[in-house]
């Protein structure tokens, strides 16, 4: 049975099974490594991307969830050459350490952004449940700060 | 010939497209290497640091380590470009290749121009020791890249490269040497205005003969060095492209998914394989000693199809093994407390407990290999790929040579990559045997990964201690079950009388290195223990330390920095409370405070960490800071939470549901300064590790008056007994 998914604006056809984890169509399938396996039970958050513009968690949810939506990944966060906001200010305050857990808290943090544009120390706490063993989480803080500094001068979302 | 020699040996030669390469040979048993390397040694892979200068201007520097987060290919490449005086923006890093010529633990060897550092001396740095031994390895661990890479290899290189730069410059212009200076990747003779890029330079100076003794910068003049550089990998790992061990594709590739016999040492007694056969996309099910492999055209399918089977499996004899059994065992080799002198006037006793410890990389663990004929290549990611491929050719059967390891980046190692820890390059190599010759990637689950680690053992210690009338401490000593050595167990104190004595209690438990190694256990012990003490003597726990460091005044001043960081002393609301310890790992002293507070119902809020560090000097202002941040919030992670637990002989724990990570909302603010103590540099990946569980579990104490012996903390309830 085949499958259209729309991935980073561009359309696939594949021939997987319905209940095939989105995660592994998009590593395996498609070859976007940068979405990464980290639990198999949405627990840590390394495979989040974004279904419609809001993030969610591909290790348990079946393909079959995304067909007919919009699918971001880490690959398509950036836009004609130019870093996502969270991407740069990752980038400028140093964020990363071994960068596996990255591209899942980019993308939670840019779904949170996107939805509450000055977050508060609270919710980011409550919206932020990513793991990251190297101990990043100071400097995601202040990264999370500093990206949304500019959307509260009059920047566009 | 087989006589160690104390000389770091230089090598340069050209490559192809008039480039410049120069390396570190160092220490070697090779024959003919005990002379300066040929002009040509470059095309025989013979050297071991290289610098290469291209006509472009662009410097690539190879890096015998790899990248696992820690940021160590900028801080080496930093330290070669500082003596070149060459230009940042210009400068690349690649990762050496896994060949013998690209060994890097010859070089801690020369961390004091002897064959043992001589800091072994006074019982530290083990780490440093350790890795020595593995004189053959390229291996990052024990937290040496920076301060025996570095500060032995790169260095030296760096600046013997300036020097044929400055050589070359000085003859082409006609002038002499000492007339021209090398600044921001060009040569300049100011005298008459003319210069040259490096680039320029670069086919000249590789036909020159090499300086043996180079001189290096005096570190008053270091430009680039201390400065918070940004790293060089850190773009590639926001924007997806990055690629760790689990993201390599070989075409034609298939996956494999694995379910080990549950219990330590237990083997696969049957299974039928047939459910699994017949599931779409698998092409073979495999049963080894010790698992059974499904192999197929996607990862999702092998497991799946693995689901489909219900294996029987051996326990290994080992099935009556718990963590009770464990610590039992410990509790009866500790025996009775160590003698107190007569003469003490309060005598403090105290146990503690650390269970073993996961290293929960986020990269679950994988392998990729191909078998074709009479050659292996692997791809994964390892803290050493030497022994990797010797791990590899071992199992197949193979000479090394016949054995190409590609390392990749490592999304976490925590000493779990490390040499001998080398079961799933092993297991994968295996696989790929068997459906030879098609390549094929082996993922573990983070099940796999949770239940069969190397863990960090766990521990007990016994401690006493005996006080004079006036609070002063005359002794302290403990003994230990479950490992330690002369590094972890040290005491910097002026104490009359300390010891601290291993006890024997076996088991079958799979045991290994993790972040900061044995310090992990006996930072908890020790500095909680001299917590204890202070609190019997009616003192402050900062001043009580203090007061018994005049003899190590480096120890005295992290404790102080640390203790005036955190506003040490001055009043906190009720329910809050401030706690210290120190440790030196590694050739590092790190002083950390940590400010927590302890509702009445129990809850633990930890507020503030702040980490005064001597490391000597720093190089990567940035990624050292990050460092130690990084190294706190691990340790945190583990001492409120971690946890592996062993059950009829296997380990209970499965994911990150039941195996609990820090987040976001329990990181503290975390605050670290360094000292510029101007000492032999120490190492930075894991010294901000040991002290962090006693400075949390001191402050717990001096919040809620709840002494917490046992970690993770969440076993103890942390309201006061009425």
């Amino acid at each position: 049975m085949a499958i259209t998914l729309t991935v980073n604006g561009t359309e696939h056809l594949l021939d997987v099974e319905p209940d095939m984890p989105l995660l592994w169509a998009l590593r395996e399938t498609l070859g976007l490594t940068g979405t990464k396996f980290g639990c198999g039970i949405a627990a840590c958050g390394a495979c989040t991307v974004h279904l419609d513009g809001r993030p969610v968690r591909t290790c348990t949810l079946p393909i079959a969830a995304a067909v007919g939506k919009r699918v971001t990944t880490i690959e398509g966060l950036a836009q004609n050459g130019t870093l996502h906001a969270v991407q740069q200010v990752w980038v400028d305050a140093q964020v990363p350490q071994c960068g596996y857990c990255q591209s899942g808290i980019i993308m939670a943090v840019a779904g949170l952004l996107a939805q509450t544009p000055n977050p508060t120390d609270d919710e980011i706490d409550a919206s932020l449940t990513n793991i990251c063993r190297c101990g990043t989480f100071a400097r995601v803080r202040k990264a999370i700060h500093q990206a949304a500094a500019p959307r509260t001068e009059g920047a566009a979302s | 010939m087989n006589t160690w020699t104390r000389r770091a040996f230089i090598g340069a030669g050209t490559i192809t497209g008039g480039g410049f390469l120069l390396g570190v040979a160092g220490f070697t048993l090779a024959p003919g290497r005990h002379t300066l390397v040929s002009a040509d040694a470059g095309e025989h892979g013979q050297l071991t640091t290289w610098i290469t200068v291209t006509p472009d201007n662009l410097i690539t520097i190879l890096i015998p380590h790899c990248e696992m987060g820690q940021g160590t290919p900028t801080a080496l490449a930093m330290m070669a470009a500082e003596e070149m005086n060459a230009d940042w923006r210009l400068v690349r890093v690649q990762e050496a290749p896994a060949l013998d010529e690209y060994a890097n633990g010859y070089i801690i060897r020369t961390l004091s121009g002897d064959y043992v550092p001589a800091v072994m001396a006074r019982g530290v740095d083990y780490g440093a020791f350790k890795i020595a031994q593995w004189f053959g390895f390229q291996v990052t661990g024990g937290s040496t890249a920076v301060r025996s890479t570095g500060e032995y290899g790169m260095r030296v290189a760096g600046a013997a490269a300036k020097e044929m730069l400055l050589t070359a410059a000085a003859q082409q212009f006609g002038v002499s040497m000492a007339e021209c200076t090398a600044k921001s990747g060009r040569v300049l003779h100011a005298a008459s205005g003319r210069s040259a890029s490096f680039g320029e330079l670069a086919r000249a100076a590789a036909a020159l003969p090499v300086p043996t003794s180079p001189a290096l910068k005096n570190p008053d003049t270091f430009t680039l060095r201390r400065t918070a550089v940004p790293r060089l990998d850190i773009p590639s790992k926001v924007d997806g492209s990055a690629i760790y061990g689990i993201d390599v594709s070989v075409p034609g590739m298939l996956y494999a998914a694995v379910d080990f016999a549950p219990v330590q040492g237990g083997r696969v007694v049957h299974v039928d394989t047939k459910p699994a056969e017949a599931m779409r996309g698998v092409t073979k099910v495999l049963v080894l000693e010790e698992a059974v492999v499904v192999v197929a055209d996607s990862f999702w399918r092998a497991r799946k199809a693995l689901a489909a089977l219900t294996p029987e499996f051996h326990d290994g004899g080992n099935a009556g093994v718990s963590t009770e059994t464990i610590f039992a065992a410990f509790d009866a080799a500790l025996g009775a407390p160590p003698q107190m002198p007569a003469t003490a006037a309060t005598v403090v006793t105290a146990d503690y407990k650390v269970p073993f410890l996961a290293h929960a990389g986020m990269e679950p663990i994988s392998c990729t290999a191909r078998v074709d004929g009479t050659h292996c290549d692997v791809w994964t990611g390892v803290q050493d790929p030497l022994n990797a491929r010797s791990t590899a050719a071992k199992a197949l059967g193979f000479d090394t040579d016949q054995v190409t390891v590609h390392n990749q980046l490592l999304g976490g190692g925590f000493g779990r990559r490390l040499p001998f820890n080398f079961d799933y390059v092993d297991l994968g190599v295996r696989i790929a045997k068997a459906m030879s010759p098609t390549p094929v990637k082996m993922i573990w689950t983070r099940e796999n990964d949770t239940q069969h680690d190397y863990y960090r053992p766990a521990g007990m210690s016994r401690h006493a201690g005996a006080l004079d009338a006036n609070g002063v401490a005359l002794a302290a000593s403990s003994f230990y079950a479950g490992g330690g050595n002369g590094e972890a167990v040290f005491m910097p104190y002026a104490i009359p009388e300390k010891d601290a004595d291993a006890k024997d209690a076996a088991h079958p438990i799979r045991l290994g290195q993790w972040r900061s190694v044995l310090n992990s256990q006996h930072g908890f012990f020790k500095e909680s223990f001299i917590d204890e003490m202070a609190h019997a003597a009616g003192k402050d726990p900062f001043e009580f330390r203090r007061a018994m460091l005049n003899q190590q005044p480096r120890f005295k001043a992290a404790l102080e920095k640390a203790a005036a960081m955190s506003g040490w002393g001055t009043p906190l609301p009720a329910g809050e409370g401030r706690g210290i310890a120190i440790c030196e790992s590694f050739g590092t002293i790190v002083a950390e405070v940590a400010h927590v507070s302890v509702s009445p119902a129990g809850r633990l809020k930890v507020l503030h960490m702040y980490a005064a560090v001597d490391c000597g000097d720093v190089v990567n202002l940035d990624t050292a800071t990050a460092q130690v941040e990084g190294g706190i919030i691990f340790a945190l992670s583990a001492a409120l939470l971690g946890e592996i637990t062993i059950k009829d002989g296997r380990v209970v724990e499965r994911n990150f549901r039941d195996h609990q990570m820090i987040r976001i909302v329990d990181a503290p603010l975390v605050s670290v300064e360094f000292i510029r103590s101007n000492a032999l540099l120490g190492g930075l990946g894991e010294p901000a590790v040991p002290p962090a569980a006693a400075a949390l579990t001191n402050a717990i104490y001096a919040a809620a008056g709840v002494r917490v012996r046992e970690l993770p903390v969440k076993k103890t309830p942390l309201v006061k007994q009425a």
